[in-house]
């Protein structure tokens, strides 16, 4: 409480004057003024307890020892820890059978987005929809296999890689070389005529002949492809590297190559497990 | 400070020894007390039915499952709008008070009035009035009785404390298990950490710091001079009446003497340890303590009541001049609070609408965009759609997804043959659902093709609705 002054007119002042302008004195609480002193208490022991003043390498490292990083660690390894039981369980659990769990299908799921979001999105994309040469997962077309096992498989052991004897292999001709630049304008009508659209029919019925010399032993005299060999379906709507004349013409006249690193070095089986989970959720699985 | 003539600037809290009065104001602050302090005990044990699956605590904010619970309302953190308009309307309605009766809000209703209050009431009662405190005060001495009467009214404080910060927190969890878990000490570290900062704030608020709060920490006493003008009823003493005053002996020039008898009533009683005969200052939380006071002392010496009393500046001058003062009613009725008024109303009217009109299913529609489309093999332009369901109700609930809007789209849920999606009770699910259209239809041709989501409660045949678009191959 301020002081009241002896009378009503007397205020006290605080002594400066200014001009003749005086200050009227307000004094602030003492205990306001203890509350700051013990603030810059708090501080300085703040300081000697946690990591603060700067130093040339680093900063001081305070005697509690607390580190931020040290807590994310112990955080991720709480975390791992936690998970451990029902990754074993997702390692060891046949993988037609985990969708039928709804906590190990969950599990799966969730740590697979995480997995296919870390590892898998550089190509394929972070909403699995690829790009030119790279699949989409989210469609009904598979080249080696839609159902949970396949996916598993190529997974594992990736595409053309040279690091995995297991990964899937085939290699497509470049036909530049064996075929004449007619036969090649040909077979391109011919493979377009089989999802609808050639642009010139006389052309195509010339390709069928061609198509089934040369195509046919691996992408089958229909068209649709053969997964024992990675051959794609022609006779779908979707094209890997693109449905247009000139782009089908460069891929029948140079092949294709396309590559997919083994993952079963770089994730364990569990994570695996659930990314093949999550890609096989998204709308094309088999 | 070197200069010797210049004053301390920091001074220490004056101890205030506030006077046990009677009257009409301290009746409405023992009323007001004992309904604010019964509201805030007594609410988290009222029980509420609704239904095996949901918590049966009347009022009870649920952080861990993010839902708010009063009575028969459910607000869920989408409706959080309710929880804003009600503090809109809080801060309204303290306009209008404040415009209308000045610091009403201070002197009867704040949590640190009504507890400061409380610890007053202790305090007398086990030290004694004013008088016994301040004797106990000065004595210097620290004897038997005097360390008996402090560590009785502390200890008195503190449990007072402990059941404050512990009802708080039985407001956010079931009450009588959390008693339980509390006494048996398998509470969670939050609940007893919480107790604790409430346990010790109060205690020091109530006890020691008091009106220090109301000068020096609340913001709320500078706000209000914006809100207050000279139609305001404040707490005013009447020196046109009071003064000259003095000691009515029969001594020669009392009868030039104003009714003021300078017994010091006024500022004997008043928490803040103010004299209102200063005229208004900043301390002064309008409690009309002073006014108790003084009426007792005035009917004592057969004075007409009213020297201190509820009054509006414009009633200075009136008075000054002869005249009536005005009424009452005409203070509080003008312009700025009817417009108060209108503007809180219709802010509680239209939550009241808000509330009424909620539905108990509901949907949100997140189109992903990444990618926009796909296509399947036979052609098919397939979209994919993050659909949140909402089921209010207290069991599971199965959820039809529908759409409408072009008769080629059809839909289906992820990981589902079926277009039905379960809703567990009382909560959310996350539903992805694909809408595709035919190779060749017109929305798998175009750019983009509005539709409407529709979500139809099977059980009940309650519906809901939200407006989407497809992107076909032009896009």
């Amino acid at each position: 409480m301020a002081k009241k002054p002896e009378t009503k007119q007397e205020v006290s002042t605080t002594g400066h004057s200014w001009d003749g302008i005086e200050e009227y004195n307000n004094p602030l609480p003492r205990w306001w003024l203890w509350t700051l002193y013990l603030c810059i208490i708090w501080g300085i022991g703040y300081t000697i307890a946690y990591p603060a003043w700067p130093m040339i390498n680093g900063a001081t490292k305070g005697v509690l020892g607390y580190s931020t990083r040290a807590e994310v660690a112990a955080d991720i390894a709480a975390v791992e820890a936690q998970n451990e039981a029902i990754n074993t369980k997702l390692a060891g659990t046949e993988l037609t059978e985990i969708s039928a769990d709804p906590e190990l299908n969950g599990y799966a799921q969730s740590a697979g987005a995480a997995v296919f979001k870390t590892w898998c999105a550089q190509c394929h994309g972070s909403g699995a929809a690829g790009a030119k040469g790279y699949p989409n997962l989210l469609d009904n077309d598979w080249l080696w296999g839609g159902d949970i096992e396949a996916i598993h498989t190529t997974i594992s052991h990736g595409v053309r890689n040279e690091t995995d004897d297991d990964a899937h292999y085939s290699e497509m001709p470049a036909f530049g070389e064996m075929l004449e630049n007619e036969e090649i304008d040909q077979v391109v009508n011919y493979v377009l005529s089989l999802s609808g659209d050639a642009p010139d029919a006389a052309l195509a019925e010339a390709g069928a002949v061609v198509f089934e010399d040369n195509c046919a032993v691996c992408h089958m005299e229909d068209g649709t492809g053969d997964r024992s060999q990675g051959a794609p379906n022609l006779a779908d709507a979707i094209w890997l590297y693109g449905g247009d004349f000139d782009t089908v013409k460069e891929t029948v006249t140079y092949s294709r190559f396309g590559v997919m690193p083994n993952w079963n070095e770089r994730l364990t089986e569990a994570q695996v497990r659930a990314v093949a989970t999550y890609v096989h959720s998204l709308g094309g699985g088999e | 400070m070197s200069d010797s003539e210049t004053p301390s600037l920091y001074a220490a809290r004056e101890p205030i020894f506030p006077k046990r009065v009677s009257g009409l104001f301290r009746n409405l602050k023992w009323g007001i007390m004992i309904v604010t302090l019964g509201i805030y005990y007594i609410t988290p044990w009222l029980r509420w039915d609704r239904g095996p699956e949901l918590p049966d605590q009347a009022v009870l904010v649920d952080l861990a499952s993010r839902r708010f619970f009063f009575f028969w309302i459910e607000i869920w953190p989408h409706e959080f709008y309710f929880i804003a308009g009600l503090l809109v309307m809080a801060g309204l309605g303290l306009f209008l008070f404040t415009s209308a009766l000045g610091r009403v809000w201070c002197g009867y209703a704040c949590p640190q009035t009504v507890w400061t209050d409380l610890f007053i009431l202790v305090e007398r009662w086990i030290e004694g009035d004013r008088n016994a405190r301040l004797r106990l005060h000065r004595q210097k001495k620290l004897d038997f009785r005097k360390a008996r009467l402090r560590l009785t009214k502390w200890t008195t404080w503190l449990l007072i404390s402990v059941a404050t910060g512990g009802a708080w927190v039985f407001y956010f969890t079931d009450a009588p298990t959390l008693l339980v878990n509390l006494a048996t000490m398998n509470a969670h570290p939050v609940a007893y950490t919480t107790i604790a900062v409430l346990t010790l704030t109060t205690f020091i608020f109530g006890g020691f710091a008091r009106e220090q709060i109301c000068i020096y920490a609340c913001p709320w006493p500078r706000i209000q001079a914006a809100m207050m003008d000279e139609d305001t009823l404040v707490v005013g003493y009447r020196e046109w009446r009071g003064e000259p005053r003095g000691k009515h002996r029969k001594a020669e020039g009392a009868e030039a003497l104003g009714d003021c008898i300078d017994c010091m009533a006024c500022v004997n009683v008043c928490p803040v340890g103010i004299d209102i005969r200063d005229g208004q200052q900043l301390e002064c939380i309008t409690c009309g303590l002073c006014i108790d006071a003084c009426d007792d002392m005035m009917d004592k010496i057969g004075k007409p009541r009213g020297l201190i009393d509820y009054m509006a500046l414009t009633d200075e001058s009136r008075e000054r001049a002869g005249m009536e003062p005005k009424s009452v009613w005409k203070h509080v009725f003008r312009p700025r609070t009817v417009m108060y008024t209108i503007l809180w109303a219709s802010v509680g009217f239209a939550l009241l609408f808000a509330l009424f009109i909620r539905s108990d299913i509901d949907l949100t529609v997140a189109p992903v965009r990444n990618p926009t489309f796909i296509t399947l093999s036979d052609g098919t332009i397939r979209n994919t759609y993050e659909v949140r369901l909402r089921n209010k109700h207290g069991e599971e609930r199965p959820f039809r997804v529908t759409v409408s809007g072009d008769p080629s789209l059809h839909v289906t849920v992820e990981g589902s043959p079926y277009e039905v999606v379960p809703v567990p009770a009382d909560s959310t699910k996350l539903a992805r659902i694909y809408v595709m259209a035919p190779k060749g239809s017109t929305p798998a041709e175009a750019e983009r093709t509005e539709f409407r989501f529709w979500v139809e409660d099977t059980a009940s045949g309650e519906r809901a609705y939200k407006d989407s678009v497809f992107n076909g191959r032009a896009n």
